[in-house]
């Protein structure tokens, strides 16, 4: 009964460089329905959004997107605003400056020859908050407002464009507990005013609590579409996870040494966008890979950039490198203590794109090269050819411009910076982050190098048989805290989904 | 298919690398056809390298803070102020040269500390802050001229702006610049060899050395056949040597471009962006008061207008000359010849007697053009 559905999505592909994001992926929301649509990180889920959207236009893609039995072509986002599609994006797309009536029309202003009706607009804003509950002037400033009932603003927004699919990315990531209660009943009684709703988000718990079916995406391709009755959480995680271990992990035998790095009651905070990460303790040992796991949100990123003193305002803790407390006041001092930070946007946080592979090594460690002041070229010639051919950096030259270099290579490069500085600890945020499967094995095997070196190695990773494949030891965080902690031989994918969604942290708690 | 791509990119580089400098032989050409030939003439060239001095000096360190995705638009007042404290001090005072000049100079430092208070230490965008500057520090000027011309200076504050080395000396110099640089070349050339590291073929080298010596001469010869190197001309090409060398061959210099180019990235390596903003505009206040003292010797009088709308010249320059706004992009060289092309502009369009209207114009449009030669050439490199 092909007209019960509101949404078909059907062999949907779609390729970019090199991968494959989309397979053949089919989608079927009926309406009036809540569709949960779950999986890992880089599962799809968001490329899936973006060619629902429009964002890729037709003709980017294989497959047909069908609304209400009607074949659609989307050439741009306001395509398929017209069909009555929206999508609130896990960033808010919010103007701050604006108040509530301006944000909630803009792009849809109700206007007579390009002049606004600020009556109109007003009356609409009203009859569009009502619906979300929302009880505030339209006149408020949204910077006024908690992450929680901008969030609001956003669902009213696109309801005053008579959305009749509502896609919500990760809603409740920056929500705390009570708005994210607040948010679900909403949807619930949007749900009994016929929006159909596509829910994307990593917190199972939500899923079960509202979605009337679910569908499971990996690797971008659909696993399974399955109604909630006949999942249960345990089910469902086993679907998320359930892929074949490709070993591309070179094992090696692990010897525990001497503890060379400490965290102790790390308590962090970001006021701005509401994220904490508190009462973090962990240890690291002399040729030890820990591996930091847990979901897109969860803290990890924003713990190890608060150890560089660059994330949030600190609350408590300490750190000790070789049994000596450190004082970390900015990046410069942690790299002079001996700690490396390789972050986990590259090209933000990384590489200076316009400069060339040479410099771009020696970037940390000028003074090393210098003498009084002065740099020594030929020294550093010598520093970038040699980590160039250490790390395999394919390149025709040192002095090709890092922006013309590849992922992988890109990611090596800025290895190689790292190492230059001659760190004790390197932290490695997604070091394999959209690079291929012969580099990433590659850098599996320079950090395995490294370890036998007597590094202490900290990755963070999003990919679970990456963590599992090479990692000693792995902590997983959720919403901030460390809620669980598994030895290489008893994780699972399965563990540490569960402690990463939340499910068992009580259990551990008693434990400790 | 690589090889190609490859060659691309090298022969885009190589054309953004000389693009100006042919852009700078073409004016002068059209110039020389348009004015049958008094624009070469040694004597006119001369007075054209004298009429670059003040914004080529400003727009030496101007090119670094623009790499460091900052601006200065209050240098046009600041060396204005430079200059009447020094006049002041001088002609009111009867303070000896040196001393007014030491004074100068710590006006100018003093105002770069504060510049960089501002802009590194309470991140107030340095739009702003040196636009606040460019009405303070204008009033200041009347303050310390009394709204009134102070003059005349002695004859040593004069000479900064208005005299010659002899052309003795002057081609004396010219020799031993081009034996330092061969000098120089050829030991960087060992140093290679002795790290094992390839180097030029030795014919090619030789060629090089040729033909950047051959253009060495002529400028100074220019210079010599009218009546030797202007002294303010001899300080232009020291300061620009010096700051080519910072930029290029120190830690400082670097840190500059990888702050401007990704300023994320350089904080993240440890780098102290704050301090190393800080020190740049103290260093661009001190060469901002140099280029005051320059044009105060010049005029032999500090005037309450002085420097007026240079601002505006200093950056077109840099940006002629390849300076990127987004940060990260610019040379030294660049920028004098992005000075040199504006000065040629102004010189040939005068002697052309060019009506005023036009001359603006022209001027404006070959700014608009000359960036988006250099994006377009950008985006493809």
């Amino acid at each position: 009964m092909p007209d019960e559905y509101i949404l078909q999505m059907e062999g949907i592909t779609k390729d970019f460089p090199g991968v494959r994001a989309l397979d053949s992926v089919t989608f079927n929301v009926k309406k009036g329905h809540i569709h949960a649509l779950v999986g890992e990180n880089g599962a799809g889920k968001s490329t899936l959004m973006k060619v629902l959207s429009g964002v890729y236009p037709s003709g980017t893609y294989q497959g047909n997107i069908v609304i209400n039995g009607e074949k659609q072509v989307f050439h741009t986002i306001k395509d398929s605003e017209n069909r009555g599609i929206v999508i609130i994006y896990q960033e808010l797309a919010l103007i701050k400056e604006l108040n509530i009536a301006e944000n909630v029309c803009v792009g849809n202003e109700v206007s007579r020859f390009g002049v606004i009706n600020w009556d109109e607009s007003f009356l609409k804003t009203e009859k569009a908050l009502k619906q979300v509950g929302l009880n505030e002037n339209p006149l408020t400033s949204l910077a006024s407002l908690g992450v929680g009932e901008q969030q609001l603003v956003a669902i009213a927004k696109a309801l005053s464009k008579e959305a009749r699919i509502l896609v919500l990315d990760e809603p409740t990531a920056t929500l705390s507990q009570e708005e994210a209660e607040r948010l679900l009943k909403i949807l619930l009684k949007l749900k009994e005013e016929g929006v159909t709703c596509i829910y994307i988000s990593h917190r199972l718990k939500e899923v079960f609590d509202i979605a009337d079916e679910i569908t499971v995406l990996r690797d971008g391709k659909t696993v399974a579409s399955y109604a909630k009755k006949e999942l249960t959480e345990s089910k469902l995680i086993s679907l998320m996870v359930g892929r074949e271990l490709i070993d591309i992990y070179p094992r090696r035998k692990h010897l525990l040494k001497e503890v060379i790095f400490e965290v102790r009651d790390w308590t962090v905070y970001n006021p701005a966008i509401n994220k904490i990460i508190s009462d973090v303790n962990f240890k690291l040992h002399k040729g030890e890979i820990l591996g930091i796991s847990g979901l897109v949100g969860a803290g990890r990123t924003e713990l190890v950039m608060s150890l560089f003193n660059v994330w949030g305002k600190k609350a408590s803790g300490n750190i000790f490198l070789e049994g000596k407390e450190l004082h970390i006041s900015n990046p410069g001092s942690a790299i002079k203590a001996g700690i490396a930070l390789a972050s986990e946007d590259r090209k933000r946080y990384g590489l200076v794109l316009n400069e060339d592979i040479k410099r771009n090594i020696s970037l940390a460690s000028l003074l090393k090269i210098a003498k009084a002041s002065i740099i020594n070229e030929n020294e550093e010639i010598k520093y970038a050819e040699k980590y160039t051919s250490d790390l395999h950096i394919k390149t025709p030259s040192i002095e090709q411009r890092t922006l013309n270099l590849s992922g992988g290579n890109q990611q090596k490069v800025v290895l190689g910076k790292w190492l230059m500085t001659m760190p004790k600890v390197l932290i490695l945020d997604e070091p394999t982050r959209g690079i291929d499967v012969g580099a990433k094995s590659e850098i599996y095997n320079i950090i395995n190098d490294l370890v036998r070196l007597g590094l202490g190695v900290i990755v963070i990773s999003s990919e679970l048989p990456e963590i599992i494949g090479i990692c000693d030891r792995i902590l997983v965080m959720h919403e901030g805290r460390f809620t669980g902690e598994l030895l290489a031989e008893e994780a699972t994918q399965e563990k540490i989904m569960n402690y990463a969604t939340g499910r068992i942290k009580e259990e551990v708690n008693q434990d400790g | 298919m690589d090889k190609k791509i490859l060659f691309n990119a090298g022969f885009f580089k190589h054309i953004r690398r000389y693009t100006m400098l042919i852009a700078l032989v073409s004016i002068w050409l059209i110039f020389s056809f348009l004015t049958d030939g008094i624009f070469i003439s040694p004597r006119n060239l001369s007075n054209l390298f004298v009429q670059t001095v003040a914004v080529a000096i400003i727009a030496i360190g101007m090119t670094l803070v623009i790499v460091t995705r900052n601006i200065d638009l209050s240098v046009g007042s600041v060396a204005a102020l430079a200059g009447a404290v020094a006049a002041f001090l001088q002609v009111k005072m009867g303070w000896p040269t040196t001393s007014v000049i030491a004074a100068a100079l710590i006006v100018g430092v003093l105002i770069g500390v504060w510049h960089g208070f501002w802009i590194a230490y309470r991140a107030v965008p340095a739009f702003i802050v040196t636009l606040a500057s460019m009405m303070v520090f204008r009033g200041l000027v009347l303050g310390v001229t009394n709204g009134t011309t102070i003059a005349p200076l002695s004859d040593s504050f004069k000479a900064i702006g208005q005299s010659y080395v002899s052309p003795h000396l002057s081609a004396l110099i010219g020799i031993l610049v081009i034996v330092a640089y061969i000098f120089l070349d050829f030991n960087r050339r060992r140093q290679r060899i002795k790290y094992g590291f390839k180097v030029t073929r030795l014919p090619l080298e030789v060629l090089k050395l040729f033909l950047i010596s051959s253009a060495i001469a002529g400028i100074f010869a220019i210079m010599i056949f009218n009546r030797g190197v202007h002294c303010a001309v001899l300080l232009v090409m020291v300061l620009a040597l010096i700051f080519y060398f910072i930029a290029e061959h120190t830690v400082f210099g670097r840190q500059l471009y990888a702050i401007g180019g990704n300023p994320d990235a350089a904080e993240l390596s440890g780098l102290n962006i704050k301090k190393s903003v800080m020190l740049l505009y103290v260093i661009f206040g001190a060469l901002t008061a140099v280029s005051g003292l320059v044009l105060t010797a010049r005029l032999n009088a500090a005037t309450t207008s002085a420097g007026q709308g240079m601002e505006l010249d200093v950056i077109a320059a840099a940006v002629i000359g390849g300076t990127s706004l987004m940060g990260g992009e610019g040379t030294i060289i660049g920028s004098v010849i992005g000075a040199l092309i504006m000065a040629s502009l102004d010189n040939g369009m005068s002697l052309m007697n060019t009506n005023i209207t036009y001359q603006y114009i022209i001027k404006g449009l070959i700014l608009l053009l000359a960036v988006w030669v250099d994006i377009a050439t950008r985006n493809k490199a």
